[in-house]
């Protein structure tokens, strides 16, 4: 085998599984499955979007449920003020990517190093997270929407079917489409990352400084990065919004920004597919948490955070899988008769 | 005339509000360039350390002034050896790793105290200027913060672990080569920022309650006052509380306190924009 196919092997194997879950799954699962599997698809489009800007581009977020919440948000009053959810959906994506580009501007044409672009982006969610609690007020509305404050917006429009004539989804076409959604950026990201506009992303992650001086200007990349991550995390807030048809603030709040963060470190930082794993590990464990409901959610996050940091820094998963290796090796290598 | 005082002692507070909860965020930050993610949550220990102390009938200044800095200074100086002494040199793995320890302990609190709002008597009433009147409680936290910057000036300028510190900030191999454990001297500053920070949070808790999840009330301006302070710790502090804390209290006055929190933020972007190592980082670099 060549390297090139053991390359693409993972990646195909990842796109194939995906699609036959789009089809099959509906077909096997009930209906309540389903909903459940949905709310992961979502999540994990959440997590692989900060799993490119950290992985692939070397910017660490500590506030990506900034676009999070301005997708749903921007869902939820676009789609009650027009006829089209569609469109909607698609001005709630531009929204964020409009949000990032600004808000990347301040942060890359400022230079602004780890510690500064952190505690920016956190200070962001939380601004953002405290404004949105503060508009209870009658005199909060945009159009037809009421901000609602602390309660959020209810009865949010569910996306409608392209080319369907405003259909809207049912849960069944929903997961398929927000499945397919999935695939879509990943194989996207994946060729972006093989595109010479990634590899000179992943240069400036590597080394600033080097790549200056090989002559790219490195805060146009990242701040092109910092974009299509902000709108695909935008992405994911919106698909939130429509598919519990209801926004509050906690999608800006910290606990959100960290959980996202928790997920890609535990698939791994530098790869796409790990951070799926990532989300589907953690909120089971969450879901299982809540049932038993004397541990607080909020105790096993940190401690988990902590020991990742700690123990594993270079992810749960990608730690698994070097033990696994080195075991095969080592009996491989016995098996040849040969040392070391 | 009686309403300019008022005025004035309005902005005023607001200026020592932010030296008083970026203080102890400013040490650590100014020693070892690292922002601690569970600033707010240290703050809340020094509250909880009041309530619980006020609860047992101790003295209310003794619990404020003593009970609460040490507590949560011993607890800084736990955390360093357990957590952040495994990450000199990971700056970005630090952050990490106290936020963890901030979600740890909102939530490790909210379950053994439950997620409840205790309150603390207001140890002073009111002052009239002439038919206005300003709580008492407010010109204390202004005294307050002047004390908390002229302790650490003088701690810094004239004791001989103020020395060894500022010459561990401009060059911890030059100090380490010299004889000086700068492991310890780390520890240390960060115990002293731990208690500077409960001291804080303990007191502001006759004002803003105390609760679990009250952290995130603090955090956001606390960590963008230091960011744009820079890494001087009272230089920094001072003229980015000023600057800040000014813009926010005129915006509060005019359009309500959220609107003045998201004011100081935009500003604090607009001057890191301009001064990307904070105010310090360009101007008065050589002060402490």
């Amino acid at each position: 085998m060549n390297r090139t196919f053991v390359n693409y092997l993972g990646p195909a194997i990842a796109v194939g599984s995906g699609i036959l879950t789009l089809i099959f799954a509906p077909l096997i699962l009930g209906f309540y499955e389903i909903f459940q599997l949905t709310q992961y698809v979502i999540l994990a489009i959440f997590a692989v979007s900060m799993a490119y800007i950290w992985g692939f581009g070397g910017i660490l977020s500590f506030g990506h449920a900034a676009v999070f919440g301005l997708g749903g948000y921007a869902y939820a009053v676009l789609a009650i003020n027009m006829d089209s959810s569609l469109l909607a959906f698609v001005l709630a994506i531009g929204t964020c990517g409009l949000f990032s580009l600004i808000l990347g501007y301040f942060i890359f044409y400022g230079r602004l190093n780890d510690v500064y672009l952190g505690v920016v982006t956190l200070v962001v969610a939380l601004i953002l997270w405290k404004l949105i609690n503060h508009t209870s007020g009658p005199g909060y509305v945009i159009g037809d929407a009421r901000l609602g404050g602390f309660n959020g917006i209810p009865s949010i429009p569910v996306l409608e079917l392209p080319w369907h004539g405003g259909a809207a989804l049912d849960p069944i076409q929903m997961f398929r489409w927000f499945l397919g959604g999935l695939i879509a950026v990943y194989v996207a990201l994946k060729l972006l990352i093989q595109s010479k506009f990634g590899r000179i992303a992943i240069a400036t992650k590597e080394n600033e400084l080097r790549a200056t001086l090989l002559g790219y200007d490195v805060r146009q990349y990242k701040l092109l990065v910092f974009v299509i991550g902000g709108s695909i995390g935008g992405m994911a807030g919106a698909m939130w919004a429509t598919y519990q048809t209801f926004v509050d603030p906690n999608m800006f709040s910290l606990e959100v920004s960290a959980k996202v963060l928790i997920w890609v470190m535990v698939g791994g930082v530098g790869t796409l597919l790990g951070p799926i794993a990532g989300v589907v590990l953690l909120q089971a464990l969450s879901i299982k948490l809540g049932e038993t409901a004397f541990i607080n959610n909020q105790i096993v996050l940190g401690m988990i955070l902590m020991s990742l940091v700690l123990v594993f820094p270079k992810g749960l998963l990608p730690s698994m899988e070097l033990l696994v290796t080195r075991f095969f090796d080592r009996s491989a290598a016995q098996g040849q008769g040969v040392s070391g | 005339m009686d309403y300019t005082i008022v005025v004035a002692i309005e902005l005023l507070r607001a200026v020592a509000g932010l030296v008083l909860i970026s203080t102890g965020l400013a040490i650590i930050f100014g020693m070892m360039r690292v922002i601690n993610i569970a600033h707010g949550e240290f703050m809340m220990l020094g509250g909880y350390t009041v309530v619980l102390s006020a609860k047992a009938g101790v003295n209310i200044w003794i619990a404020m002034l003593v009970l609460a800095p040490l507590t949560v200074g011993l607890f800084g100086v736990l955390v360093e050896r357990l957590i952040i002494r495994h990450l000199y040199g990971r700056i970005i793995d630090t952050l990490l790793a106290t936020w963890g320890l901030s979600l740890f302990l909102i939530g490790f609190v909210a379950v053994v105290f439950g997620n409840k709002l205790e309150g603390v008597a207001t140890p002073f009433s009111g002052i009239a200027i002439g038919e206005y009147s300003v709580a008492a409680y407010t010109i204390f936290l202004i005294g307050a913060a002047l004390a908390f910057v002229a302790s650490i000036y003088l701690a810094l300028k004239y004791s001989k672990a103020g020395l060894i510190a500022r010459a561990t900030m401009q060059n911890p191999e030059m100090v380490e080569a010299l004889g000086v454990n700068s492991k310890l001297v780390f520890m240390t500053t960060f115990g002293v920022g731990a208690a500077f920070s409960g001291l804080a949070g303990a007191l502001l808790a006759p004002i803003s309650g105390v609760i679990p999840g009250m952290g995130v009330n603090f955090i956001g301006p606390a960590f963008i006052t230091v960011v744009t302070g820079g890494s001087s710790i009272i230089a920094g502090t001072l003229s980015a509380s000023g600057l800040l804390g000014s813009i926010s209290q005129s915006t509060a006055f005019l359009a309500g306190p959220v609107y003045g929190d998201a004011m100081l933020f935009f500003a604090a972007l607009v001057l890191l924009r301009l001064l990307p190592q904070g105010i310090t980082g360009r101007l008065f670099t050589r002060s402490l």
